[in-house]
């Protein structure tokens, strides 16, 4: 059966629907995979999310076995701009729907994202890390513990100097600050001195992060603390 | 009603269903569903179809729960819902929150009939996880069917912005249909598995599949 479907957007989508083809689903038992360590990457839209997260594939991809989950609000757009970039195999990268919320995908209810995870472990046994980057976010968004070992908070100075001195959960409690476009901060009027200090006032001695991709975009910084959070491998 | 009902049936229970839209978001593109006006139509025939299927499997897994079933039993139950849900992403979507309520219900209710569930499908259909880890099958018929029109619920206020007192509202008035749902589920929960009622919606069989498929091209928030 063939059933051909207008929906008012003036284009027409096929929609194939075969009941002969419905036996049974198949139930493989499912390989226990190893666990991959996984970053979680949250902070407003816009800050740099999917930049870094294109960073740390091509500065980590020749060294680790990598993996992405994304979570934007209009759930390919990050996982095509990844595939379009180049910087990971497309077979790599999970997109996740988060129902229009996308803090309850990465706190409340995690089900969605730890399912793309466990694929993944299960497509690439022997995965050492996936990024799950989130929707973006307000500054109260964090990564449940259930879903992710570490977490990074992306802010831009973009968003103005003060964000790092309202606080909230993300900023004050993320395992790494990323103060990120350092490079258009004299265009926005964001001053550097107050935004980290205010950062490092803020986190105590969590560390805080200043770099910007334009200058430099491998992310050397983050790379290198990511680095340090990895069990050491023997390749 | 028994606490573990109450729980899965929160939509605060961590068990995946809030990216679940239960054919509403295609209703909504579609320009079916605009307003508070319309939700009582699709809530009701939802209810009365993949809602009355759902509370049938609930019920009949908690009652096998309650009974000495042969090994394999869990299986063919599980196949016998695949055979009342023709669509595939239909049933991927109900086997993603079968999964997810599973994991959350390992933690929090461990039990014989859950482990042997779990042997025998790996990824279950949600009714039927839903009824084991319930196992009273008029509770778990009254989880299911309410998680059947929640959830589409609350994805329209999500979508359309609406008002979330009428919403309420609306959903509140299924009561006496979600009753006879629930009894009817009940009454027919120790029935051998090939016997039971098959009621379906071709239209939200439609939907689903129209839903997976244009995911790829347009924008899909909810992923069923
Ligand atoms: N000038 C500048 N632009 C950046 C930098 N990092 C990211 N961007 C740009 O900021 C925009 C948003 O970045 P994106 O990674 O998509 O943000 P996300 O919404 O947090 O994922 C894009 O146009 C990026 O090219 C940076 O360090 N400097
Ligand atoms: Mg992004």
């Amino acid at each position: 059966m063939r059933v051909e479907h207008g929906h008012g957007h003036g284009h027409h989508h096929q929609v194939d629907f075969d009941p002969t083809a419905t036996a049974p689903d198949h139930h493989d038992a499912t390989p226990h995979a190893g666990r991959a360590y996984r970053i979680g990457i949250g902070g407003p839209v816009g800050s740099g999310k999917t930049a870094l997260t294109a960073a740390l594939c091509r500065a980590l991809g020749d060294e680790l076995e990598l993996a992405v989950v994304t979570n934007d609000i209009y759930t390919t757009e990050d996982a095509d701009f990844l595939r379009k970039a180049g910087v990971l195999a497309p077979e790599r990268i999970e997109a996740v729907q988060t129902g229009a919320c996308p803090h309850t995908a990465i706190r409340d209810d995690i089900t969605a994202n730890l399912d793309a995870v466990e694929r993944l472990e299960e497509k690439f046994p022997g995965l050492d890390l996936v990024i799950i980057e989130s929707g973006g976010d307000n500054l109260t968004a964090v990564f449940s513990r259930g879903l992710a070992d570490s977490q990074i908070f992306v802010v831009d100075v973009a968003g103005g100097d003060k964000v790092p001195r309202k606080g909230g959960p993300g900023v004050t409690t993320a395992d790494l600050l990323v103060i990120n476009k350092t490079d258009i901060a004299h265009l926005v009027g964001a001053d550097m001195t107050v935004m980290t200090s205010d950062a490092h006032r803020m986190r105590g001695d969590l560390p805080v992060i200043a770099q910007s991709l334009v200058d430099t975009p491998d992310a050397p910084a983050v790379a290198a603390w990511v680095r340090s959070l990895l069990p050491t491998r023997t390749r | 009603m028994d606490l573990a009902a109450l729980i899965i049936a929160d939509s605060r229970f961590p068990g995946g269903g809030h990216v679940h839209s239960g054919g509403i978001e295609e209703a909504v593109v579609r320009k079916l569903v605009v307003s508070e006006r319309d939700l009582p139509a699709f809530l009701l025939s939802r209810l009365r179809t993949a809602g009355a299927l759902a509370a049938t499997f609930a019920a009949a897994a908690a009652h096998a729960t309650t009974r000495e079933v042969r090994s394999g039993h869990w299986r063919r139950l599980d196949a016998e819902f695949d055979a009342r849900t023709p669509s595939q992403a239909q049933r991927a979507a109900s086997r993603a929150q079968g999964r997810g309520t599973a994991r959350a219900g390992r933690v929090a209710w461990p039990s014989p009939a859950l482990s042997d569930l779990l042997g025998e499908c790996p990824r279950p259909h949600h009714p039927i996880v839903l009824g084991v880890l319930v196992g009273v099958p008029h509770d778990a018929a009254m989880a299911a069917a309410y998680l059947a029109v929640s959830g589409p619920a609350s994805a329209a206020v999500r979508l359309l912005g609406l008002d979330p007192f009428q919403v309420n509202a609306v959903v509140a008035r299924l009561a006496e249909p979600m009753r006879e749902v629930c009894a009817h589920a009940a009454d027919v929960a120790g029935h051998d598995p090939a016997t039971l009622p098959a009621p379906s919606s071709p239209g939200l069989d439609l939907f689903a599949e129209a839903h997976a498929a244009q995911h790829e091209e347009e924008v899909r928030l909810f992923a069923s």
